[in-house]
């Protein structure tokens, strides 16, 4: 845990948090893992994953839902993990990538792929990814004045650009066909149904990369929140550390939504709950993170345990909602955000 | 010659020049205060002292070497700065707040430290909010909060203190106390650089005088020797008298009545 937040002291309460999300992340993983039309009890499937398993067993597990799941518990790292930062460089809890229009740019590339290129599932991935980096880019030179970019102003222009992208999503898909159109909704709701390795690999590759790179600046994240004096003045080179962690935050935010479509509230409800649970001031990378993990694997794991087939995307919706309404009306008792 | 000094000294943000060809020697075991109308430039001066601002000209020296040259952690070691609007995150605590200021001293392979549990304690007592550890910062009073952050650069152990008006936004009393803390630390063998708007405060506390006007210093000395009518007409455009304070023995301004003056004239 320390080495996500380098000047921070041990605080056995976090340490405690991270290891008990790490295991609901684990334990959610495992009963995924276990569902289907072959159901498996979970003694069994931790027996295959060991490679213990009788052959079929095996092959369900591994092979078929294997990659469900691994891209759950990656994608809601990721997701976490660029809430945190996002969050904490805006100094505004509404400064999250699925708000400020990341995931809807990402959206938005995925679509045109979709409904208007007509590509597979690598052009969808390649089209996602470059909707959500071109969207952040567009927001952050529009919000940048004076030498930086201020919280209330980037999410002013993130939220207006969300709307703008929202429309043009709504746009294409009632030009599309029917069958098109569904596809297209399907996705736009993220859901990790039908994850291949061809989902989880790439994904697993890109955050090999960014998660260390996240965690290597988890210390100046901290320190960037004493103001960018403040930081600077103890030694933290802010503008180099805030290009990196913009260039690392969307590339997390890119790759999760590659690979789930743009699940919401994940990324906006993990950082405020893991810091509720840890008692921290400061943004904890690691418990944002491994809190994202958990809320998406559950999310799929009600998802799937529903009688009525519900993309994952629309469970962490209702969650999300539910706490964005409690977050909110908490705020306006307490007086402030 | 002195561990901080600047040479040639030009200074701006994007368009807009505030100083040109600016030079400052901070006399070591000094406290010096740089007073000025506003808009003068003498936050910018400490700014770019606190290699805050990149000069488009010239070069600021510590001990010795051109400041830009040292790595950034190693001048927070020697240099501290509390900055005029720092921001406190929300529900931070104290101690948590000022163990931030041990992070010059920490890195990859160096954690938290005994040491710096002791310098975080020591910082705590010597502005006397040790027994508010586990308070919100947020919650505090403004003087207390000011306390606080002083305690946060004084955490850093750095021989050189730069405070950019560290009694703005404080009620008297307030004022007054935090000025006092930082005479004691100036007398505990701490080099301090204060810009201050309260020109009686400067003239009671500096040993060292810089009085500035459009991007250039005006005159640099002791109070007692520098302070003049002329000198405040000078810099500040405001017609005063000098006296002596009864108190300290520094010089006092004090204002000439022109409302008086004013009357008959409009009359």
């Amino acid at each position: 845990m320390r080495a996500g937040a380098l000047s921070v002291r041990w605080e056995p309460r976090t340490a405690a948090v991270c290891a008990a999300l790490a295991a609901v992340a684990l334990a959610a993983a495992v009963f995924v893992l276990g569902t289907g039309d072959f159901p498996i009890p979970a003694g069994e499937v931790v027996r295959a994953l060991a490679g213990q398993g009788d052959q079929a067993t095996e092959f369900i597990v591994t092979e078929l839902r294997l990659p469900r799941a691994l891209t759950g518990l990656l994608a809601g790292l990721a997701l976490g993990l660029s809430g945190a930062i996002f969050q904490s460089m805006s100094r505004n809890p509404l400064g999250s990538p699925d708000l400020i229009g990341f995931t809807t740019g990402a959206a938005s590339g995925a679509l045109l792929q979709i409904l208007v290129l007509g590509g597979g599932t690598a052009a969808i991935a390649t089209g996602s990814a470059l909707g959500a980096v071109l969207t952040a880019l567009a927001v952050y030179l529009l919000a940048y004045r004076g030498g930086g970019v201020h919280g209330q102003r980037l999410v002013l222009v993130g939220v207006g650009a969300a709307a703008m992208l929202e429309a043009l999503n709504s746009y294409l898909i009632t030009r599309a066909e029917l069958r098109e159109a569904y596809e297209a909704a399907f996705w736009l709701t993220g859901s990790l149904n039908a994850r291949s390795w061809e989902h989880a690999v790439p994904l697993a590759v890109a955050m090999a990369v960014l998660v260390p790179a996240a965690l290597a600046f988890g210390g100046h994240l901290r320190m960037g929140e004493l103001g960018d004096d403040a930081a600077q003045a103890l030694g933290v080179p802010v503008q180099r550390s805030r290009t990196a962690l913009v260039v690392v935050g969307v590339g997390l935010v890119a790759a999760a939504t590659t690979a789930v479509g743009p699940v919401p509230f994940v990324a906006l409800a993990a950082p405020q709950l893991a810091r509720r649970l840890t008692r921290r001031t400061g943004p904890h990378l690691v418990a944002a993170g491994l809190m994202g993990a958990a809320l998406l694997v559950v999310g799929d794991l009600i998802s799937l345990r529903l009688p009525v087939a519900l993309p994952v995307g629309v469970v962490t919706g209702v969650l999300g909602g539910l706490y964005l309404v409690w977050l909110l009306a908490g705020a306006g008792r307490r007086g402030r955000p | 010659m002195s561990r901080l000094r600047a040479q040639g000294l030009t200074l701006a943000y994007e368009q807009r020049v505030v100083a040109e060809r600016l030079g400052v020697e901070i006399p070591d075991g000094s406290f010096t205060v740089i007073v000025g109308p506003n808009a003068c430039g003498k936050s910018t001066l400490l700014r770019a002292l606190a290699r805050l601002l990149r000069p488009r000209e010239g070069t600021v020296y510590l001990d010795g070497g051109p400041i830009t040259e040292l790595p950034a952690k190693e001048v927070a070691r020697r240099l501290g700065l509390l900055p005029q609007q720092p921001v406190t995150p929300d529900g931070i605590t104290v101690a948590d707040l000022v163990a931030r200021g041990r992070y010059p001293y920490q890195g990859l392979l160096r954690q938290w430290s005994k040491e710096d549990e002791r310098a975080v304690t020591a910082a705590m007592d010597a502005v006397g909010v040790g027994g508010l550890a586990d308070r919100i910062v947020d919650e505090l009073s403004g003087g207390q909060r000011q306390r606080v952050w002083l305690a946060l650069v004084l955490a850093q152990q750095t021989p050189i203190l730069l405070l950019d008006e560290p009694t703005t936004f404080l009620d008297i009393a307030h004022q007054i106390e935090v000025l006092d803390l930082c005479s004691r630390l100036h007398e505990e063998g701490r080099t301090l650089v204060a810009v201050l708007h309260d020109l009686n405060h400067a003239c009671r506390y500096a040993t060292h005088l810089v009085a500035m006007r459009g991007g250039e210093i005006v005159a640099q000395g002791r109070p007692s020797d520098i302070v003049t009518a002329d000198l405040v007409e000078r810099v500040f455009g405001l017609p005063c008298q000098i006296i002596t304070c009864p108190e300290a023995g520094t010089p006092l301004v004090v204002p000439v009545d022109r409302r008086r003056a004013l009357t008959v004239e409009s009359l």
